[in-house]
Parts: C-alpha cells; structure tokens; sequence
C-alpha cells in the first residue's frame, strides 16, 4: 500500500493489547462507551452484535476478539470508535483504549514489509515510528469492506 | 440560477406525466363511436397543457409533437374530423412517444430525430384530410418548431385555453414579453435575476424589477386562475401539494424516532412513585394516544391508492389482447384499496408480468374457448382488498389453468426435485424456481421463462408472498399478499435467553403452553406438538437462533405461525407484549441476516431483532425434509 500523499495526516491511535494501532481520523465518527449490545443470531463471534445509535442500527465488531489480541472484558471503561465508511456506512469497533490523535507526517511513515502480522499486510497501510513506540497504521476502510470482517453482503450470495 | 430552473423543471415533468396519464386514461375509456364533448376536451387540454410547458421550457421536439396532436384533437372536438378507434390507436402511441420524449427531456438525452419526424408526419397526414377545408394555416406549424413558437402561434390562433396568450400585451410589449420568456430557452442570454423575476410568480423575489420582464410575469399571474379553470373536471382532490418523497420520509423518520422516546417516556414513568405519578401517567397515555395519531396520519401521507398501479393495465390488457388476437375484459376491483408508495412502485413490474402472463397463457383463443363451451371474450380480473394487516392483491382469469403435466414434465427436465404425488400447490411454486417456462414457444410477449421468479423475488422483497391455485379448465389465480406498509409493524416481543425478538402479529395465530402429553418427538430428533387434532413441527427459537441457555420443558410456551401454506409452534421462553414497532435496516450498515427480517429500537433503547417467520419456518421445513 501507498503511504499517504499528503505531507501529514491526522490519525488517531488505539491499543490492541501490546500493539498500537492508527486510522485516518476523518474516518472515526464518534468515540462511545459499550452499551446495550444486542447479540445478532449465528454471527461470529468478534461481531458483538448491534447497537441503537440515534436512531441507526450499527454493527458492533470487537478488534480484540478479531485479531487475537488483549483480554475481551467489558466494563464501563470499554470504548467504542464509530467509524463513518465509504457509502455511508457506520461500524462499531471495539479497541482496549483510545490513546491520542497524533499528527504523522509522510516522512515518518515508512512501508510495511512483508511480514506475518494478525492483521494481513495488505490491510496496513505502512507502519509509524513516534519516539520509542511504533504504530501500525489500518486501511480500516478495505479492512472493514473485506469479507473475511463479513460486515458486508457477500458479492455471491 | 440552475437549480431554480431544475426545480421548475421537475415540477413541469411531474405535470406532463399526469397530463399524459389523463390522456391515456381518457383514450382508453372513450366509447370511440361516439366520444363526449367532455372527453374530448379533457384530451385536447391536457396536450395542450403539455405544449404550453414544454414551449416555456425550450423542449421544442415536444412541444411540437403536442401541437400536431392539439390540432387534430381540436378538429375531432369541433366535429371536423372524426374519432375512430384506429385514430384512438394512434393517439395512444402518440402519448406512448411524448412519455419517451419527456424522458429524454428529463435525461437531457436526444430522441432519434428520424423516429421523432416520422411520428410528426404521421399525425400532420393524419390531419391533412381535414387540413383543407379548415382554417389553421399550415404556416403556423412551421413558426412554431423555434423555441418562441408556443408564444407566436397562440397570438394568431384564437385559443381559449390558455388565457394569457389569448389576450395579448400591447405590442410593444410582446417584444419584451418574449424576450422575457425567450430567456429559459437559450439560458445564457439572460442575466440571471431576470429569470427570477421571470418566474416571480412562484415566489416574490426581491431584488430590481426589470421594467422589461415585469411584463410577462404579471401576464402569467393573472393566467393562473384562466388555466386552473382549464383544468379537467374530473380531478377530485381539489387542493393539494406536492411534495417530495424524501420530505415525507423524513417526516415518517422523525415520527419513529418519537414513538421510541414516548416509548423509553412510558417505561420510566411506570418506576415514578408518590403524589404526581398518576399525573404523569394520565400525561403519558396522552401522549401515547397522541404519537399514535400523529404517527397514523404521517403513515398515511405515504399511502396511495393502488388504481395507480391498476391504471395502467386497460392499455396493457388492450394491446396485448390486440396483438395475440384474443378477447380479453379486464375487470378492475378495489382500486380504492390504499398502500404504501414505495409498494406501490414496485408491485408494477410483478403484477404486469402477472397479466401478461394471464392473458398470454391462461386465456385460450377464442375457438378454443368455444369448444369448451365458454364465452369467447376471457377475463381477468385484478382485485385488491386489505384484509387485517395485509394487503391482498389477486390477478385471476377464467383460463385454462396450470398445467400440471406439463409443469412436472418440464421440472424434471430442469432437474428439480419432483414427484407424482406432489401436492398441486407445490407443483404451482415450481414455475417461480429460475429459467422456468412451459409456453410452447417463445414469443415476445412472454415464454422465456424469465419473469416469475423475479415476480417471485420482487415480492418477497417487499416482505409479501405470492401464491397460486389453479383448477384446470377454469382458470387461475396469483394471490399475492403484501404488508400494509413498509415502516411500521405490529409484533410481539417474546423472550428466548437473555434476548428480545420481534415477532411480526400477521403471523401469529395464537399462543398456548402445551401439557407434557401434546409434545412428541418424531424419529428420535424433531418434535410435533399436538394441536386440536393437528400435528405441528415445533421449532425452538433458541436453537435456531443459535443461543445457549436453559429452558424447561414444563414452562415453555409455543407461537402457533403461519407462513404461507404452512403452520409451525415456535418454542419462547416468554411473551412480553405487544408493540408497535418502526423497522430499521439492519442492511444499511450490516447484511441480510438469514431468519432476521430487520431490526427495531425498543422503549429501552436497545435494539431488538425482527424474525422472518416464513423464513425460520421455511428453513425447517427444508431442514426436516433433507
């Protein structure tokens, strides 16, 4: 994947588990607590379920369960990052804790190199380096469209 | 500036397809030999009409073509000319053509100019036979085909319909009169505030009277009343408003989002104690009593009679009837039956295929008809009638019915599943599977075994059912049955687990909790229980829903549903009430759950899932069988 063209992109930072991750911050909505969950019939098990958000029914995902990564315990200091995706749609993910919306410049973002990761290379879109931590950046817009997430209806039915 | 004009635009093609609507309409119910002066007036205005918009707008091809028609129309009205049926023909394909024009209009597309001169030659020959001896200079014809033509013709024509164009400004005004109008043709040669002005009427606009264009727009106000009067008689609803459909949503969204708060209202209030909880409760039922209200009348903005679907189907009925050469009446019933718009829209391609279907293969030929002793002229009959939440709408003829032989002959030449036995009303859903067609041979009316089971599919998407019966020799039937609307359903919540569902009421028959001796398990895996005499497949929802708990036997209590043809207990834990519930998507931002219809907002907020009982049943059913 291409690092982003522009000089510097806003993201915002979560942990997963030991790992930090970042999206692109135009894409989150909205950060809430988990609440109110209901459970969708024979969903795996990372989607949670669904959620009343004004009004809208939005789909629950829990990135820990999802990629293996940190304790899925839920309590009140769980968070809930809303993204706003292409077309439209709206995805709940869940993230052990939200960090900080941090400022990368595109000389600080250096590419993903072929490597066994939980989350496959192709949905990372290169990886940050800010003082000792580094970050690993989501395609969080491919990721959530991909079928392997099944958030979205099977091109074949 | 563009934006005022295309919402003029919309507003003139909304009109133009009414007028043409009122066209076709009136064509069709014409007794040909002897047309009413009413009737033809009413044909004669609405062409007239459509000229008159089409001129304003610059759709010159239009314009045009409803000129010729007018001309002709004006001399059948005067007694010049005479309507025959095959002039009434011709006036269909004419309003067919306009529809095609109109779009391209809409579309900003060019109709092929070839067809377009072809179809204004056939009507101006058309007329020639009487153009002799009438007064109307054919000269006029020509001076209208430039974007001004609508505002010069009707100044040398007498014309009574438009009465802004009938008494002319002074002449020195009529210049200016029509470089005003000129401008929304050629958009660029006007400086935009004139436009505004232009169409002043619509709105007063503030800004500089230009002296130049003042003119015609105090000529088109006081045409407004002229050409209201004009309008047809027989228009019912004497004042009304468009409004887009996205507005009513809107509205019907934020009536839901209400229904929930007073919702999440009344659930609180039950935990209030002391001294003003029974004012809070008294306020509460108000208020419940008065979103329901609200909500109905909103609900009902979006509902339309179904004769907007039934109306096109005498002109369908007609030609086809004409091309195969049979005799087909079509009796329309219950066209007051009122439904949603959204169903409204989507119900025309299925129930067209469904008449063209009737008419195709179920009606026989006349000679065949005779011999079987029956009168010549078919029927089919559309009939519409709400029957508790459903709508029902029925496309039945007095044909030969289905075809069992050929059905299952041609099943198993497709490789379905079938048997000799087979009950008739499974061998009638076999021409819903794909690619399934039992016409002789393909014709362009119907055969290519295309269409019912996109019938079938269009149906189920709008959360209805079609089904058949048929008796051989005497005809067939298409039942198919629709939810009142699309927004809203009555359903009870029942629990199973830790969870809600919603249960839609249409398919409730009834609840009970069975004695331990109704409950048989049948071959050491599925249970039936045992129901006056019935034996019902139990379904427990908590396993087809895949949710863990414990449930006791002694305390279960059972949904009798009924899906279609077939009926099933459904296992809950237990019933909570009932409610009236707004359907959300669960698609908008997830995907089609199997066994889940939608999802709805509960008076806590949370969110709880709609069951597709015909699905859960349906999957069962196939489960059981396999």
């Amino acid at each position: 994947m291409n690092a982003p063209v522009s000089s510097a992109v806003e993201y915002l930072s979560f942990s997963l588990g030991a790992e930090e991750y970042a999206v692109d911050i135009l894409k989150v909505q909205e950060i809430r607590g988990y609440d109110a969950v209901t459970s969708i019939v024979n969903a795996p098990p990372f989607i949670k379920g669904v959620i009343n958000l004004r009004g809208t029914i939005v789909p629950v995902v829990d990135m820990r369960i999802k990629f293996e990564l940190g304790e899925p315990s839920y309590n009140e200091f769980t968070v809930v990052i809303v993204l706003n995706l292409a077309g439209g749609r709206v995805v709940g993910m869940v993230v052990d804790g939200v960090s900080e919306v941090m400022n990368l410049p595109a000389a600080d973002i250096r590419p993903v190199p072929p490597m066994a990761s939980v989350v496959a290379t192709e949905y990372l879109t290169g990886l940050a380096s800010v003082g000792e931590r580094m970050i690993i950046l989501l395609d969080i817009e491919t990721l959530m469209a991909s079928p392997e997430m099944g958030l979205v209806e099977a091109v074949v039915a | 500036m563009s934006i005022d004009l295309a919402q003029f635009f919309q507003t003139f093609f909304e009109e133009a397809t009414d007028h043409l609507a009122d066209m076709e309409r009136l064509l069709l119910h014409m007794d040909t030999a002897a047309p009413t002066a009413d009737e033809l007036d009413s044909v004669f205005r609405a062409a007239h009409s459509i000229k008159g918009g089409a001129g304003i707008f610059g759709f010159t091809r239009l314009s045009g073509l409803t000129h010729v028609l007018e001309s002709h129309l004006d001399l059948i009205r005067s007694g010049k000319a005479r309507m025959t049926e095959a002039i009434a023909d011709e006036l269909l394909q004419a309003v067919d053509y306009l529809r095609l024009l109109l779009q391209c209009c809409r579309d900003s597309c060019e109709p092929d100019e070839a067809e377009y001169q072809g179809m204004l030659q056939r009507f101006e020959q058309l007329g020639s036979g009487a153009w002799a001896t009438s007064t109307p200079p054919a000269t006029a014809l020509e001076s209208e085909d430039g974007s001004f033509g609508l505002f010069a013709a009707p100044l040398t024509e007498a014309d009574e319909g438009f009465g802004f164009f009938a008494s002319p400004p002074a002449p020195a005004q009529v210049e200016e009169a029509i470089e005003g109008f000129g401008l929304f043709a050629p958009l660029d040669a006007a400086p935009p505030t004139a436009v505004d002005e232009g169409f002043g009427f619509f709105e007063p606009m503030p800004g500089k009277p230009l002296t130049a264009v003042v003119a015609p727009a105090e000529a088109v106000r006081a045409a407004a009343p002229a050409r209201e009067a004009g309008k047809p008689a027989p228009a019912p609803d004497a004042a009304s408003i468009r409004v887009s459909v996205e507005r009513v949503d809107q509205l019907i969204n934020l009536v839901g989002e209400l229904v929930i708060t007073q919702a999440m209202l009344a659930e609180t209030g039950q935990h209030v104690e002391g001294p003003v909880a029974e004012r809070l409760q008294n306020s509460l039922n108000l208020l419940e009593r008065n979103t329901r209200d609200l909500q109905e009348a909103v609900m009902s903005i979006r509902m339309l009679p179904i004769s907007f679907v039934f109306n096109r189907f005498p002109r369908v009925v007609r030609d086809l009837s004409h091309k195969l050469g049979k005799g087909v009446e079509l009796v329309i019933q219950g066209e007051g039956t009122e439904l949603d718009r959204g169903l409204i829209e989507k119900l025309v391609d299925p129930l067209t295929h469904l008449v063209r279907n009737s008419i195709d293969h179920g009606i026989e030929s006349p000679e065949k008809r005779r011999a079987a002793g029956k009168p010549e002229r078919g029927t089919v009959v559309l009939r519409a009638s709400q029957q508790g939440g459903n709508i029902v709408v029925e496309v039945s003829d007095d044909g030969a019915g289905l075809n069992r032989e050929r059905i299952l002959a041609k099943a198993l030449e497709n490789g379905l599943p079938v048997n000799e036995a087979m009950a008739d009303a499974d061998v009638w859903q076999m021409i819903f599977a794909p690619g399934f067609s039992t016409a002789a041979e393909v014709t362009d009316v119907s055969g290519r075994g295309v269409g019912m089971d996109v019938v079938k599919r269009n149906i189920a998407d709008l959360g209805g059912r079609i089904e058949i019966s048929s008796v051989a020799g005497q005809g067939a039937s298409f039942i198919i049955r629709l939810p009142l609307t699309l927004a809203i359903l009555d359903g009870m919540s029942v629990a199973v687990g830790q969870e809600v569902f919603i249960i839609p009421l249409t398919y409730i028959l009834e609840s009970l909790q069975p004695g331990p001796g109704d409950i048989r398990r049948v071959a050491g895996k599925g249970e039936v229980v045992h129901v006056r005499g019935d034996y019902l497949p139990l379904i427990p929802l908590f396993d087809v829903l895949g949710l863990r708990g414990v449930h006791d036997p002694a305390t279960r209590i059972l949904l009798l549903v009924q899906a279609g043809e077939h009926k099933a207990a459904l296992q809950v834990d237990d019933l909570l009430g009932q409610h009236q519930v707004v359907i959300k998507s669960l698609e908008s931002n997830y995907r089609r759950v199997p066994g889940v219809s939608g999802a709805t907002v509960m008076g806590d907020g949370r969110v709880a899932l709609i069951l597709d009982v015909a699905d859960i049943v349906h999957a069962s059913h196939t489960a059981q069988a396999a």
